[in-house]
């Protein structure tokens, strides 16, 4: 089939055809076609079935407020559902498949539903799926859901990428028809930084459907000149297929722009845009609506606006016969302009008197006219058939062109709340100019201005006024000579004389009858009634319907339009998918990936990592024979134990403090006391917040005079480094000490074990003494390694063993790990991930995140008398409140099950023996678990409330989503080397 | 997204910057001598302006000064920003 409905003109390229396949079949449209375009040139009407009643629809507009062209993008195995066809830009290749219907588009099945009307009315579900309430989610939920729905999700990931841009301008134009032109063209000529945004792939709104001139030319010749002028300019920058959709704060407005259509593009499919103004022009225009009357839904409605478009632009036949049905003039001239085309049209039925639309019946001369007239009711199922008037007339027609006025298109003035203002010269509503969004100008149909050379006037008008904001002189321009036919028209909802359903949303299945029943049964704000009703509520946003629908309110209630208002109007202004607003951020990329300075070397041990906030960290190191994580983390730890092992500890927050006033600052924001600590020592370090709680734990080394290294949990590295920098310029900004952070400038390792002094006598320079006099448990220097590389050598252990912790600038962490494998061998080093790491810390009883957990005090810690009350620092004065201090509070203890083979969870609740399982018995939780290979029994931390007391007592350790209910004895927390002794070897 | 002055910086993403609450509230020089009502106020207790509202904002990902930003708590206009000095010792808020 080749194209039967395609006529002479337009502003498609036939040079350029492109292959499209639709349900299956294939055909043929060019270049400038959208898809609903090509399929109308190909006679194709009948599109998709609706919602609730699935009823056949066929293509009722030209643009985004299209409720009923949905269909499905299909590209192999991945889809996007409800793509509205009189958007998509018809590509080489394009597969599309009609939704919501099954077997087919033409026979459908659950069209059984429009049998059931009566009963599928208003608020049906509320009323029928009331009892009994057992059914609410096992069978009323599945039926619903099942038939619910537009289209189908595809089943695989989107394999499209999606990205996120920022622009920045003088001036934001949005819509790109004749205003929007205009107010670029002043603002461009007077070299004002401008972006013009326009939601079409083509520039010109509705000039490019219109048959009028503009400065003696065809206007849509205009608005390619205009267009070509515009691109020239360096500092105009446009931006086509690109709809706004949001205002958000300070003049922030987020557009999208559809790259492409096609799936699996080449490029990122879609992008959204913030872009920042300091002026807006909104030149968004106007869309038409329709009116409600019987049957009004068949295929072959159309809006006389649309259907102007498929003839002048995308030169498509839409009918061989057509009624026209109209409240003002716009039906009127889509009469016209079919006529011209050699369209037959059979009938202008005009809802007004004679002398009302007598002005611009004197361009239709051999129309028949009915005037005060209606269409009762449309015959035809799959495509109209003919028409029913009022006057008993039956007109045979396969076609209608609908047009009830037109709706400015004011949800961007809206979104802050701001309410709309009824115009009743013009049957819509406009913004209420006294409340726009900060720095907005409405210019043209978008504030019910319709004649031509009255919008480019307005544009100019509001161009100038921006001007003149920013300090121009106005334009020197003249402007344009153009058709000076202003809005004729009468305010008109519905033919209340229809005997059958009067559609008013198409994409929800609204009738006239739903609205009036919801009022009828007390829904008396728009609000409620768009609820109940769900008009306005489907991916169209309404755009067609809802003024109807309010204007049906209105009258139902006896109400005028301001007394009924509008809903709220909130971003997105068009459906936005999710994909887009995350942008690249998705999968893997949802956040940044951080790798430690040992990673590639980690790698290559075959380690498995472990994600550390968004580090990623070597958990352990399988070796080939081991069959269980739980074997590796055992063998890691008594190698470490036994000989030496060593691991990655970069992730720590590392905090260069330096200045006269370091050690006193250090002093302020440790609870305890830094000032003694001598040079080339470290100390253990306790940071509170101000009520008291422990905020983050670490070491403090002092390097050298006025110098200190202190480290922060690798969860806490940011915050805490923000804190400091808080307490030094904002609490004590008269003290010299300056913070840096250089946790990705040194990279660390822990090298534990009671090898490891002689293994790192191996690595260290000759003139450096590591004995144990000479550098002994907590000692800290600035060494040299390997030949002169600058290192820095930490004498701490978390592991409970003798252990180094060894940093080294973080370009030579690859070579250093490396060089300490190879040295290692005779040691038989061993790398060790943070499941090892958390025994050994378990097994030494060290509090680490889990008992960090913003509710734990030093003292419930155990190290309560680290907290000096010599001097003031942040918190210290906090921690001494009496429910602080409090004996029955919970106490860190350790755990052990009484069956060492009995595996204990951390999270289990703790209560005492033959004690029922409730909330007033529970005595803690446990907070860390691990198998500890020394003890040969699971072992465990845990806050029991006066803890202490405990110790050496049974108590219950009971988790009830595991069923466990396990006895177990309460110890100290340390069970390994609990003088530690080992440390200081 | 909104554009923020920082006084050391210039305009830069509002992305960059993270909040610090209520500004003026000055730590007790003494803080042994406060009472209970006293902590309590200086710790918890905040104005929640409806309207101009003076706060600091870090610039974390920046140059990380903390600084002074006058803004409209129900337009969310920001109507100054400008760098901290002396008189405006303070506590810090959410983090």
């Amino acid at each position: 089939m080749t194209q039967k409905n395609r006529i002479d003109g337009g502003l498609i390229d036939r040079n350029i055809p492109l292959n499209f396949t639709f349900d299956g079949k294939k055909y043929s449209g060019f270049h400038g076609d959208t898809l609903a375009s090509a399929l109308l040139a190909n006679g194709i009407n009948l599109v998709g079935r609706s919602f609730k009643y699935h009823r056949p629809r066929g293509i009722f507009t030209s643009d985004s407020s299209e409720p009923n062209a949905l269909v499905e993008l299909i590209n192999e195995d991945t889809k996007e559902p409800n793509s509205r066809s009189t958007t998509i830009q018809l590509f080489d290749g394009l597969t599309a498949q009609s939704q919501n219907c099954w077997p087919s588009l033409k026979y459908d099945i659950q069209s059984i539903n429009d049998c059931f009307a009566p009963l599928l009315t208003a608020g049906f579900y509320y009323k029928t799926f009331m009892w009994p309430k057992s059914f609410w989610e096992r069978v009323y939920e599945p039926l619903i859901r099942r038939a619910a729905g537009l289209g189908e999700l595809a089943p695989s990931t989107d394999p499209d990428h999606y990205d996120r841009g920022y622009r920045h301008c003088d001036l934001l134009i949005i819509g790109g028809g004749a205003a929007g032109l205009m107010a670029g063209l002043v603002a461009g000529r007077e070299g004002l930084n401008t972006i013009l945004v326009e939601e079409d792939f083509l520039f010109g709104g509705r000039l490019l459907g219109e048959n009028e001139e503009i400065d003696g030319l065809q206007c849509h010749d205009w608005v390619a000149n205009t267009v070509k002028e515009l691109e020239a300019m360096p500092h105009v920058r446009l931006m086509p297929k690109t709809a706004v959709f949001g205002v958000f704060d300070q003049k922030t407005y987020f557009a999208i722009e559809r790259l492409s259509d096609q799936i699996n593009s080449v490029g990122p499919r879609q992008m959204i845009w913030e872009i920042n103004t300091k002026h807006i022009i909104l030149a968004s225009g106007a869309t038409e609506r329709h009116i409600a009357f019987g049957n009004n839904d068949r295929p072959g409605v159309m809006l006389a606006s649309a259907m102007r478009d498929y003839t002048n632009r995308f030169a498509v036949r839409t009918a061989s016969r057509v009624a026209v049905f109209t409240s003002n003039d716009s039906g009127w001239l889509t009469a016209r302009d079919l006529n011209q085309k050699g369209i037959e049209v059979a009938a202008i039925i005009d809802i007004r008197k004679k002398e009302e639309h007598q002005e611009i019946a004197k361009k239709n001369t051999q129309i028949p006219i009915y005037s005060e007239d209606q269409i009762i009711k449309v015959h035809g199922h799959n495509r109209v058939k003919a028409i029913s008037l009022l006057n008993g007339a039956k007109i045979s027609v396969d076609s209608i062109a609908v047009s009830g006025g037109w709706n400015p298109s004011i949800h961007l003035t809206c979104q802050h709340r701001q309410r709309p203002i009824w115009n009743e010269v013009i049957s819509g509503f406009i913004a209420n100019e006294a409340e726009l969004p900060s720095g907005m100008k409405v210019a043209g149909a978008a504030k019910g201005i319709y004649a031509t050379n009255l919008v480019l006037q307005d544009a100019m008008n509001q161009a100038n006024a921006v001007l003149s904001e920013l300090g121009h002189a106005p334009t020197k321009m003249m402007i344009p000579s153009a058709n000076d036919d202003t809005y004729r028209g009468k305010t008109f909802w519905s033919v209340r004389e229809t005997k059958q359903r009067a559609w008013v949303d198409f994409q929800n299945d609204v009738t006239t009858k739903d609205i009036r029943l919801a009022v009828q049964e007390g829904f008396y704000s728009v609000e409620h009634v768009k609820r109940y009703t769900t008009l306005g509520m489907a991916t169209d946003q309404g755009k067609t319907s809802s003024v109807i629908g309010i204007g049906i309110i209105a009258e139902t209630m006896n109400k005028s339009i301001e007394e009924t208002g509008t809903t709220i109007f909130r971003a997105p202004y068009i459906p936005v998918a999710i994909g887009a607003l995350s942008g690249p951020h998705s999968g893997k990329n949802f956040r940044p990936t951080r790798e430690t300075p040992s990673h590639p070397f980690a790698v290559e041990q075959k380690a498995q990592f472990v994600e550390s906030g968004a580090w990623l960290r070597s958990q352990y190191f399988p070796h080939a024979n081991e069959l269980h994580w739980q074997e590796s983390v055992n063998r890691e730890v008594l190698a470490t134990r036994n000989n030496v092992g060593i691991t990655d500890v970069s992730t720590l927050g590392k905090i260069d403090v330096q200045g006269t006033d370091a050690a006193a600052f250090l002093d302020k924001v440790y609870c305890n006391t830094i000032t003694t600590l001598n040079m080339n020592r470290c100390r253990y370090g306790i940071m509170l917040r101000e009520d008291g709680i422990v905020m983050d734990d670490g070491t403090v080394a002092h390097l050298a005079k006025n110098h200190f290294i202190v480290t922060t949990t690798t969860a806490n590295a940011v915050q805490v480094y923000r804190h400091m920098e808080f307490c030094r310029q904002c609490l004590w900004p008269e003290m010299d000490v300056a913070l840096i952070s250089i946790t990705e400038q040194w990279a660390q390792y822990a090298i534990a074990g009671p090898k490891s002094r002689h293994l790192l006598e191996k690595i260290i320079d000759n003139d450096h003494d590591i004995s144990n006099s000479n550098f002994p448990y907590m000692a800290c220097d600035e060494i040299s390694i390997c030949n002169g590389i600058r290192a820095r050598l930490f004498r701490l252990s978390f592991s409970g063993e003798m252990a180094y912790e060894l940093a080294v600038p973080a370009r030579y962490s690859d070579a250093l790990i490396r060089h300490i494998h190879e040295i290692g061998k005779t040691f038989d080093l061993t790398p060790y991930g943070t499941e090892a790491l958390g025994v050994m810390r378990i097994e030494k009883g060290h509090a680490a995140g889990n008992e960090l957990n913003g509710q734990t005090t030093a003292g419930d810690l155990g190290l309560g008398k680290m907290v000096s009350k010599k001097k003031d620092s942040i918190g210290s004065i906090l921690s001494e409140r009496e429910g602080l201090v409090d004996p029955m509070r919970h106490i860190l203890v350790g755990v052990m099950p009484c069956d060492p083979q009995q595996k204990i969870s951390s999270g289990s609740h703790i209560f005492a023996s033959k004690s029922a399982c409730t909330p007033s018995n529970d005595l803690g939780y446990i907070t860390s678990v691990a198998y500890s290979p020394m003890s040969n029994s699971y072992i465990g931390l845990a806050m029991i409330k006066n803890g202490t007391n405990h110790i050496g007592g049974k108590l219950r350790a009971v988790n009830l989503l595991q069923n466990q209910d396990i006895d177990i004895e309460v110890t100290s927390p340390h069970f390994y080397d609990p003088k530690g002794e080992r440390l200081r070897e | 997204m909104l554009l923020i002055k920082c006084p050391w910086c210039g305009e830069r993403d509002e992305t960059e910057f993270s909040y610090g609450g209520e500004a003026a509230i000055k730590r007790p020089l003494k803080p042994k001598d406060l009472n209970d009502k006293d902590w309590a106020d200086y710790l918890f207790m905040r104005k929640n302006t409806r309207g101009l509202f003076l706060e600091q904002w870090n610039h974390s990902v920046g140059c990380r000064q903390w600084f002074l930003v006058e803004r409209n708590t129900v337009t969310y206009e920001i109507i100054s920003t400008k760098r901290m000095n002396s008189d405006a010792l303070n506590s810090e808020d959410s983090q």
